[in-house]
């Protein structure tokens, strides 16, 4: 049964991040673009996992890790260069 | 892997993969900034919170050890989620928000923190605490 | 009659001077190993290593500590959130799947709040951007109000209502 799900995952979290991009294009302001980074980001840790679930090993875990600190990090730079214009003070 | 666990571990895959893509859904049809925000910060943490307890019940049950690591980054998300939306909201509240036409009033004797820096101490006691 | 060196620095005791914030070191040393995975006792000594040099290390930034009345409202806390987080979410995905985005009412909210402290504040604001229907954005200049963005909200007292009594009042019972 989890031969048949896992192409679900695979695919259904490509159309996501699919969606994503298309918001990342369209969107009328800079908030907009920064959300649907983020938002590619978490995709893409989803996407990590379950690639480690469907090869059978645990040593994608650290780079999922990875990407969740860098994701959140780059979004809170990009809001303080927005609102401050300056990321560290 | 008995017929049970591979009922559980396939179902909480869908699950989070519904979830992930009913979040990114809602960023495409959702009409404002605001209402955009919602939907991605709550669905695909939830979803791949899902994921990853598939992902720690199949390993449990493939190589007999309890991976906890993987429930540091549904911790992680949980904690970082809401400070990217709030830091969001705050860089549309800057850009796009006038004090005095869009924002509902604070009911205190200054402004959001967004517009106004400091407020003097309340004379009532004496500790106002800092934004 | 004391010395102005006495007055200057005062010697602190040996835990105060070594292990400056004692749940930050346990929460250090269960992070590192179950992040490692390594319940060997290298694994707990890595930690217990680890978690005595960082807060010594960074003893500047961790000005003030929050004083936490009962371990046990904040479990209870977080079975209550968790809970929230799970089932409310499903209703949300239903209102993004099958509401046309036309029918939406998006408000913005000003909560008024009892919390003073800093770190109570803070885990206000997070739970109720986790709990789905609510975003907050911002503080008022002296803290005692927040605004909170509605996705659908069809009324308001209803929310301001449940944010109170169900999350701040436990706040309350936790961060003194």
């Amino acid at each position: 049964m989890i031969a048949i799900v896992i192409p679900i995952g695979f695919a259904g979290l490509s159309l996501a991040l699919l969606l994503n991009m298309i918001r990342l294009v369209r969107g009328p302001t800079a908030v907009d673009r920064i959300l649907a980074a983020d938002t590619m980001v978490i995709n893409t840790i989803a996407l990590i996992i379950l690639y480690g679930i469907s090869q059978k090993t645990t040593a994608y875990f650290e780079s999922a890790l990875l990407f969740a600190m860098f994701g959140f990090t780059s979004t809170v730079a990009y809001c303080r260069f927005l609102i401050r214009g300056d990321i560290i003070e | 892997m008995t017929p049970w666990v591979e009922f559980v571990v396939a179902a909480l895959i869908v699950i989070g993969t519904v979830f992930a893509l009913v979040g990114s859904i809602g960023l495409v049809k959702l009409p404002d900034v605001m209402t955009r925000l919602h939907s991605p910060t709550k669905a695909t943490t939830l979803g791949v919170g899902a994921l990853l307890v598939a992902s720690i019940i199949s390993f449990y049950h493939w190589k007999g050890k309890l991976a906890i690591n993987e429930l540091l980054i549904t911790l992680f998300l949980f904690l970082t989620a809401p400070v990217a939306a709030q830091f969001l909201a705050r860089a549309y509240l800057h850009l796009h928000c006038d004090s005095a036409g869009d924002l509902p009033a604070t009911n205190r004797p200054c402004q959001w923190s967004t517009f106004q820096c400091a407020c003097p101490p309340d004379a009532e006691d004496g500790s106002a605490a800092k934004p | 009659m004391t010395k102005p060196s006495e007055i200057a620095s005062p010697k602190l005791p040996f835990r105060q001077r070594w292990i400056p914030h004692p749940s930050l070191t346990g929460v250090m040393i269960l992070l590192w190993v179950a992040m490692a995975n390594n319940f060997s006792p290298g694994g707990w000594l890595l930690g217990t290593c680890l978690g005595l040099a960082i807060p010594l290390l960074t003893q500047s930034i961790w000005d003030t500590t929050p004083k936490i009345a009962s371990y046990g409202n904040v479990l209870i806390y977080a079975l209550v959130v968790l809970w929230d987080v799970l089932v409310a979410n499903i209703e949300v995905a239903w209102l993004i799947l099958f509401e046309s985005p036309r029918d939406l009412r998006p408000q913005w909210i000003t909560v008024p709040l009892d919390l003073r402290s800093r770190e109570g504040i803070a885990v206000l604001a997070g739970t109720v951007t986790l709990t789905p229907g609510t975003v907050s954005c911002d503080l008022s200049a002296d803290g005692r109000s927040m605004l909170v963005h509605c996705l659908d909200a069809r009324d308001i007292e209803e929310i301001i209502r449940r944010i109170k009594t169900r999350y701040e009042a436990r706040l309350l019972r936790i961060f003194r």
